[in-house]
């Protein structure tokens, strides 16, 4: 059931993403999630959550049209938050699939964490984010260097729109964020109290664009 | 800095933990949804929970089980016991698993890990590795399959990095000897693995003090520590555990306290 008050996120499913927690998170949080296979099922949505675990290649699963659906719809400022490889498929592109293309919302391209002794890839597990944007409205009421669990061997390098900083071998964008654009590499809806604090604040900036 | 792992593991049988449990105020000690939410409120960082009843009607409460504890709890969630098939997998990940947990079935059939790492990627795909002393060679380690009781015929740092071509991500890595001892953790089986491997391994079997599992994150190079009965019968509570691991100098995740 949905209504006026409560917020409507379509999350998007191109067959590479943990969809299921991602929707048990929203729904407990009191937000009413959708899945979203095709463009039709973005209209009318409060905001939009790319999850996504995986090969970057996945994400050639995303046709044309959701692409131009999901530009559309950030330029009317709705609210866009993508997860782990949702959060490097906002980028130009990875390495991890030099062919395939990102959405380009933020520059640049997602690269492979250095593993050496003692620095495991994957990264998984629970690490600190430094958060180093005054004002991120994503990471709002967070202390400052909490724990998040991270699961990626690839990662978005450290420019201008990152909000938050973890280190792994060396340092990357836990968060990024530009206007109503958020990408975390961490995985909010498996980070406990903190994870859910993030989603609940997105589903504020979604009410808010309302 | 990537904070060490504890993990508390319920087994399962028939919907019910089958070890028992001891925590205070806990009304029903045998619910597995009371215990991971109990756990979760402690701050543990990942939950496993062993489907360990071995039948059909067993292997349907599980599946309820595991929905049950991912519909409230938001943490890494990791199913297992009894996996044989890509179908198994599907039915523990669509039921709310992050991860799913495969054993003797692997070795059997090494490429049913790859069918699960490439239908939901490496980082859901945890190799079970149960291994002991070889007997009458107390310098090697074998593996042994079907809960322990059958010799696979190989060494776990063998197995563990043939498990990583077919794609595991992660390594559950169980010493036989030390299970339910309270001796404390095989470091030197756990640093051989972990030393020997890119992918975190996970170190099980033995703890019993708070000692324990400092050695196995120090001399064991262990990235996650599992344990059952001592969380279940709180012998130790994960807040003091992490607390003192995190003044021994152990990257340690502390909940419920602000910086």
């Amino acid at each position: 059931m949905t209504g006026a008050d409560v917020t409507n996120v379509a999350i998007l499913d191109y067959g590479a993403g943990n969809v299921t927690s991602v929707t048990k998170a929203l729904r407990h949080l009191g937000a009413a999630p959708r899945i979203a296979t095709n463009p039709h099922a973005l209209a009318g949505a409060d905001g939009i959550v790319v999850p996504g675990v995986g090969h970057f290649a996945r994400t050639t699963a995303i046709d044309v049209a959701m692409r131009r659906a999901l530009r559309r719809a950030v330029e009317a400022g709705t609210p866009l938050l993508g997860i782990c490889l949702g959060l490097h498929w906002l980028f130009e592109g990875s390495t991890e699939a030099p062919d395939a293309a990102g959405l380009g919302i933020f520059q640049g391209r997602c690269s492979a964490l250095h593993g050496s002794p003692g620095i495991k890839v994957p990264h998984v597990g629970w690490n600190e984010i430094e958060v180093t944007a005054n004002g991120s409205r994503l990471l709002n009421g967070l202390d400052n260097r909490t724990y998040a669990y991270f699961c990626h061997s690839y990662a978005a390098e450290c420019g201008d729109r990152t909000a938050g900083v973890t280190s792994h071998g060396g340092a990357f964008s836990a968060v990024v964020e530009r206007d109503a654009v958020f990408g975390v590499q961490f995985h909010p809806e498996k980070s406990g109290a903190v994870g859910l604090h993030v989603l609940w604040n997105f589903l504020r900036v979604c009410d808010e664009a309302r | 800095m990537l904070a060490r792992r504890l993990i508390a593991c319920l087994d399962v049988s028939h919907g019910q933990v089958v070890k028992g449990v001891n925590f205070d105020g806990l009304k029903d000690a045998g619910d597995p949804v009371a215990l991971a939410r109990r756990y979760n409120d402690e701050g543990i960082d990942e939950l496993v929970v062993l489907d360990i009843s071995a039948t059909l009607e067993g292997r349907s409460a599980f599946i309820d089980t595991i929905a049950a504890i991912a519909r409230e709890l938001f943490i890494p969630l990791t199913a297992g016991g009894g996996i044989r098939s890509l179908a198994d997998a599907r039915a523990v990940i669509e039921a709310g698993a992050d991860k799913v947990s495969v054993n003797t079935a692997a070795l059997l059939d090494p490429p049913l890990i790859s069918a699960i790492a490439d239908t939901y990627g490496s980082q859901a795909t945890v190799v079970a590795i149960d291994a002991r002393m070889t007997p009458g060679g107390p310098e090697s380690y074998e593996v042994v399959s079907r809960a322990g009781t059958s010799p696979a015929g190989r060494a776990p740092l063998e197995w563990a990095r043939e498990a990583a071509t077919f794609g595991a991500g992660e390594i559950l890595l169980t010493s036989i000897d030390r299970d339910g001892t309270r001796q404390g953790f095989d470091c030197r089986l756990t640093a051989e693995v972990s030393d020997g491997v890119s992918m975190p391994v996970i170190a099980s079997g033995g703890a019993g003090t708070y000692e324990h599992f400092a050695d196995v994150f120090t001399r064991g190079r262990a990235d996650a520590a599992l344990a059952a009965s001592v969380f279940h019968f709180q012998h130790h509570n994960v807040p003091g555990l992490k607390r003192w691991l995190s003044t021994r100098n152990i990257p340690m995740r502390l909940t419920g306290e602000r910086c």
